[in-house]
């Protein structure tokens, strides 16, 4: 049993090949298709890069652009948001941390729909938003804030805030605290501390958090579906309607790839970063 | 940063995570349709809600799903993780590639990925080919669960079993599982919630009448939002908050009862 141990991978590695690998094939081999077949899912016309070159049409191309200025703002957003909240709940006392830690919890485990829900409620031009404000006599008409940019960038960052917060505090609850005790012995103001002590040995935690972020805000199709309407177009949006009502899966497939070649590129940065910044700790 | 400051902006972004979600649960008592106009309290949107059969039969699939997922997914993630900590696996760098995919895979790749795989190979889209890619998705995380409980694991214990004359297989039972058990209940809880709370995955590969609950909502908000979408809105945060307390007590008093014996044996 101990040698042939190993075996028991065997119906995971299985069932990860068939819905992850194989997949994956046939969405490289759908990219380098002309077309459908009509009335059925077979390709037909393989070996043309027509749907690759395709995505360098400005159209498209600004799709790009614009998914990955979005996901770039949101990363940074939820960091400049994340770390303090997590570096607050890494420095409160033990009891206290758990209750603190269980408010970002909720959150994160709410049903994605129902977070983006809340925020139609809020942006709405009959929403709470605009009623505040014309209430108020601030305003007569009630200001378009839903189905734009904006609105589509604050969904971003909410509901991916907690995604980020949990490695960050991963990252700084493990820090000794002896370290800033002896910075400020040897004379570091505070600022001086945290840039110099804190914030480099959270490096792997931020990498982390904001690997994930990205990731799912440059991926994201249902912020940009219910917030930003049909004029908020992100690269999720663009190979969602081609596997709906465009019908046009070739083009939806090179899309992907891209997308998952991108994905993968970072990914493959971020785990050097990481094994750059283990090999600096223990020297 | 000063610790006011620090715990002025922990305040403030505390309130940016909960207030709009506040605003949603109030709303859902408003009487008014209208729903940003407060009316009256009014408990009429969670009676419409009880009367939407096809919502119910929506919850009744997203729990059939969550389950079979949950079932698989730590059977399949038990077996993967334990053989991967046999030292010789041949291929091991791929194999920990392939863990790693899915979770680093934006979901929606994922999702048309599968709806590809399946139009290809004739299956019918629903229930079964929605469940099979929840079982790709929960896999690996179910794997890291229970190899990072493996490693804190003493494989003297085992060695122990087999010295004294058990079989492999009666050292596994009474020994190896457990001691594993802890770290199996988080990762079927893990794959249960990751398959429940799905909205993208099944997007693609629902079918006609195979409706989830996530997908069932999207429809409801596409066709507008209505009282009743924030009635069951606040329905499913109430499950998320008694699902997190559960689980956040269920672990604390395994850590507290762990502590306890521990503190006996170091003292007997």
């Amino acid at each position: 049993m101990k040698r042939r141990g190993w075996l028991t991978v065997i119906p995971g590695v299985a069932w990860l090949v068939m819905t992850v690998v194989i997949p994956l094939v046939l969405m490289i081999l759908y990219s380098l298709a002309a077309g459908l077949k009509s009335g059925s899912p077979a390709p037909t016309g393989l070996g043309t890069l027509v749907n690759y070159t395709r995505l360098v049409d400005p159209l498209y191309f600004r799709i790009f652009q614009r998914s990955l200025v979005q996901a770039i703002i949101a990363t940074l957003l939820c960091l400049v948001m994340g770390y303090p909240l997590a570096l607050l709940i890494a420095r409160s006392p033990v009891g206290k941390r758990e209750r603190l830690l269980l408010l970002v919890i909720i959150p994160f485990w709410t049903n994605f729909l129902v977070r983006v829900t809340a925020w139609i409620v809020l942006l709405r031009n009959t929403g709470v938003l605009n009623s505040l404000l014309q209430w108020l006599g601030l305003i007569d008409q009630p200001l378009e804030l839903l189905y734009t940019e904006g609105a589509v960038q604050v969904g971003l960052v909410y509901t991916l805030l907690p995604l980020i917060i949990l490695p960050l505090y991963s990252a700084l609850e493990k820090q000794d605290a002896r370290l800033l005790d002896a910075a400020a012995d040897l004379g570091a103001p505070p600022s001086k501390a945290f840039w110099n002590v804190t914030f480099p040995l959270s490096i792997p935690g931020v990498a982390t958090g904001g690997l994930m972020v990205f990731i799912a805000a440059f991926g994201m199709f249902v912020v940009s579906d219910l917030l930003g309407g049909a004029k908020q177009v992100l690269v999720g949006n663009l190979i969602s309607n081609q596997f709906g009502g465009a019908r046009n899966w070739p083009f939806g497939a090179a899309t992907s790839i891209v997308l998952t070649l991108v994905v993968i590129a970072l990914a493959l940065v971020v785990q050097r970063l990481g094994k750059l910044n283990e090999g600096s700790e223990r020297s | 940063m000063k610790n006011w400051k620090l715990k002025a902006y922990g305040f403030l972004i505390y309130a940016f995570l909960y207030i709009p979600i506040l605003v949603l649960i109030i709303l859902s008592f408003n009487e008014n349709r209208q729903s940003s106009v407060w009316t009256s309290f009014s408990l009429k949107w969670y009676g419409v809600l009880l009367q939407n059969e096809a919502l119910w039969e929506a919850v009744w699939h997203s729990l059939v799903v969550a389950g079979w997922t949950a079932f698989i997914g730590t059977v399949l993630g038990t077996l993967t993780a334990l053989g991967l900590a046999r030292s010789r696996v041949p291929g091991r760098g791929l194999i920990e590639a392939l863990l790693y995919l899915p979770m680093i895979l934006p979901d929606i790749v994922l999702g048309v990925g599968g709806l590809i795989f399946f139009s290809a190979m004739g299956f019918t889209l629903g229930l079964t080919t929605i469940l099979a890619a929840h079982v790709g998705m929960a896999l690996s995380y179910v794997v890291l669960v229970l190899r990072a409980r493996l490693a804190g694991m003493d494989q003297a214990l085992e060695d122990a079993a087999r010295d004294l004359g058990a079989t492999p297989l009666q050292a596994f039972w009474h020994v190896t599982l457990p001691l594993l058990a802890p770290g199996i209940v988080a990762g079927a809880l893990l794959a249960f919630t990751l398959s429940l709370d799905d909205f993208v995955l099944a997007f693609f590969m629902t079918g006609p009448g195979s409706n989830t609950l996530p997908i069932h909502v999207y429809s409801m908000l596409k066709k507008g939002l209505t009282p009743e979408v924030n009635a069951l809105s606040t329905v499913l945060l109430a499950g998320t908050g008694l699902a997190v307390w559960l689980f956040q007590s269920l672990t604390a008093v395994g850590g507290r009862q762990k502590a306890k014996k521990m503190e006996g044996e170091l003292t007997s």
